[in-house]
């Protein structure tokens, strides 16, 4: 009785937060509005791929923009070298980008803890240099240029060019978003959700309790890669444009960011963080150059305030208190 | 140059920019040793000591100094202003922002660490600017011939400053009994605070050496690549960070080892493999060597937890 009323409950809030987002373009913004709440999309979409890996299971993740980066890549040479459309290229992109997860993931089994964290910051970094020097396939330090925009088509008005518009990808982003959102509310709820949290808070345990580890960390490495090769993918056809330059370190780091500011293992906790840290820059653009230095401020005093998260709960702040 | 010059020379090299990496690696794994925080705004740090010393340069007038006594006096003026500036840096950085989270989760501490460098890099931008500026030579431009490669006095003055640190460092940890209240914080700090050891005013000391140290690098990295820039503390960050850990976090005289070893490997790479590829190597060497050998090269055992 009181799972269903929670159920009902859920899910009316899931509804009026579609409907909130679906609207929202009717009340006035323009496009300079939707364009800074589609980028926020990006970052949540991400941010939603890294929970998975560093809220769930507990892995500390430093390189994360590295599977953003190839999701855009593998769409963006598809594109510019078989013409592969947008729809067609997002299978791949997040395929790939899945498997590179696992793949990277494999090797790094073998450490753990603040190990982890470092083996992945340098895959990151030779991952986002190694995009740089294959200048023969890449385009080196200038990367890919003009990849095709999304295209669908319309009844009556035959094939539509998302081109540089800002509604269509504001659409576009909300959709991967509520699907992201769903698959991560569905594993978090079976049975492979369940065994992460169990590797998070005890893995020697969980392992003892018949859980394969090692094959669950790959699993949630792979799933938060995939996703991450989806944001690429819709991010590297919305600006048409991608350089190594926009996969660095500092995105990773920002990234971890939002995860940890909006509250760890939260699925609608760090999507708010994503919204809030990814949106933050452009709110504060007003104060032109002293912005960065606000920003990091900011940063220290969030954590100051409530250094579990917005929405962490008291579990996730024992388990992450030094033992 | 034959094929043993060019080895030598590019050992030369290897060890004064590994020299660099070592003065820094030792904040990171300092810090890492007694709070377990990876101090991402260290690399700021070293680049705000770099600056510091720019500015006592340009203060001092010591932009067109003859070479003599008053330009050794120079460099020993500007690099102790800006260790003692880095000093004083670390220490309220210690004080207003990490100190408040001692019993927060670690991650906050991290996230603290990546707003601090923000802030860092960015306040430095405001105050001088977002292009590179020119660092005036303190050191005389001889050099000398050393079995066909050529070593300059710059070189040796980088080899020979960061070897005194580095001394005084070990002689500051290992004999004094502020060096072993140091190590026993590193090993427990509740039990340290039980035999009445100041276990706070230790980490702030902590902070305070790892930043002075790190702003000698930055002095150092000024004079040799004759140009500061707000976003040098970056790479040059990780990079020490890679030295840390090669040498084992938390391990002093490993920091010592790694970022000397991790100099010579990067120009040794440069050199023979490929100059495009540089930076690739020290991230390359950084996880083969943790797949094979978790622990670094002179192991010291880590935090499990994220």
């Amino acid at each position: 009785m009181n799972a269903a009323r929670r159920a009902r409950r859920r899910n009316a809030w899931i509804a009026a937060a579609m409907l909130v987002v679906a609207l929202l373009p009717c009340l006035g913004l323009n496009g300079y509005h939707l364009d800074v709440l589609t980028n926020a999309g990006i970052f949540m979409l991400l941010a939603l791929g890294l929970n998975l890996v560093v809220g769930f299971t507990g892995l500390l993740h430093l390189g994360y923009a590295a599977f953003f980066a190839i999701g855009a890549y593998t769409y963006g040479l598809l594109n510019l070298h078989w013409q592969v459309p947008f729809w067609a290229g997002l299978a791949p992109a997040v395929v790939i980008s899945g498997c590179c997860g696992v793949a990277l993931g494999i090797p790094a089994m073998r450490v753990r803890g603040d190990y982890l964290a470092i083996v992945t910051l340098g895959f990151g970094e030779i991952v986002r240099l190694a995009f740089t020097n294959l200048d023969r396939w890449t385009g080196g330090p200038n990367g890919l240029l003009g990849i095709a925009h999304p295209t669908i088509w319309l009844p009556g008005r035959g094939w539509y060019d998302f081109s540089v518009e800002s509604l269509p990808y504001y659409y576009l982003v909300a959709a991967a978003v509520a699907l992201a959102a769903a698959v991560c509310w569905r594993l978090a709820d079976s049975r492979i959700g369940h065994a992460w949290m169990a590797i998070r808070e005890d893995e020697l345990a969980a392992s003892c309790a018949g859980i394969n580890a090692t094959h669950l960390k790959l699993l949630a490495q792979g799933w938060g890669a995939a996703i991450a090769g989806l944001a690429g993918a819709i991010f590297a056809a919305k600006q048409g444009t991608i350089t190594p330059d926009s996969f660095d370190f500092i995105l990773s780091v920002m990234l971890l960011a939002m995860v940890v500011f909006g509250g760890l293992g939260s699925i609608v906790g760090v999507m708010i963080g994503a919204l809030v840290l990814g949106a933050l820059p452009e709110v504060m653009r007003g104060l032109d150059q002293y912005r960065m230095l606000l920003f990091g401020l900011v940063m220290i005093l969030m954590m100051r305030w409530r250094p579990q998260g917005l929405l962490g709960g008291p579990k996730i702040r024992r388990e992450l208190t030094r033992a | 140059m034959t094929a043993s010059q060019v080895f030598l020379q590019q050992l030369a090299n290897g060890l004064t920019i590994g020299s660099i990496y070592a003065l820094i690696a030792l904040g990171y794994t300092m810090v890492y040793g007694v709070i377990q925080l990876i101090n991402f705004a260290h690399g700021d740090v070293f680049m705000v000591g770099a600056y510091m010393g720019l500015s006592v340069c340009l203060w001092l007038g010591l932009e067109g100094a003859a070479p003599g006594a008053a330009m050794a006096w120079g460099f020993v003026g500007v690099i102790g202003a800006a260790m003692f500036g880095c000093g004083m840096l670390g220490l309220g950085v210690e004080r207003l922002a990490y100190r408040p989270l001692r019993r927060a989760p670690r991650l906050a501490a991290l996230i603290t660490a990546i707003g601090v460098s923000f802030f860092l890099q960015n306040a430095v931008m405001l105050i001088y600017g977002a292009t590179d500026r020119r660092f005036p030579p303190l050191v005389p431009s001889i050099r000398w011939e050393v079995g066909g490669a050529t070593v300059t006095a710059l070189q040796v003055v980088i080899w020979a400053s960061a070897g005194i640190m580095m001394l005084g460092l070990q002689a500051l940890v290992m004999r004094t009994r502020l060096g072993a209240a140091m190590r026993a914080t590193a090993q427990d700090p509740t039990a340290c605070w039980l035999l009445g050891i100041p276990v706070d005013r230790i980490i702030a000391l902590t902070f305070v050496i790892g930043s002075s140290l790190a702003a000698s690098g930055g002095v150092l990295f000024g004079l040799y690549y004759n140009t500061v820039n707000f976003h040098d503390g970056y790479l040059t960050g990780i990079k020490a960070f890679t030295a840390a850990v090669l040498g084992g976090i938390g391990n002093i005289p490993g920091a010592m080892v790694g970022g000397l070893l991790l100099g010579v490997l990067e120009t040794l790479g440069a050199g023979y493999l490929s100059a495009q590829w540089k930076h690739v190597f020290a991230f390359v060497v950084l996880v083969v060597l943790l797949l094979f050998k978790p622990t670094g090269l002179l192991g010291e055992r880590v935090a499990d937890r994220a």
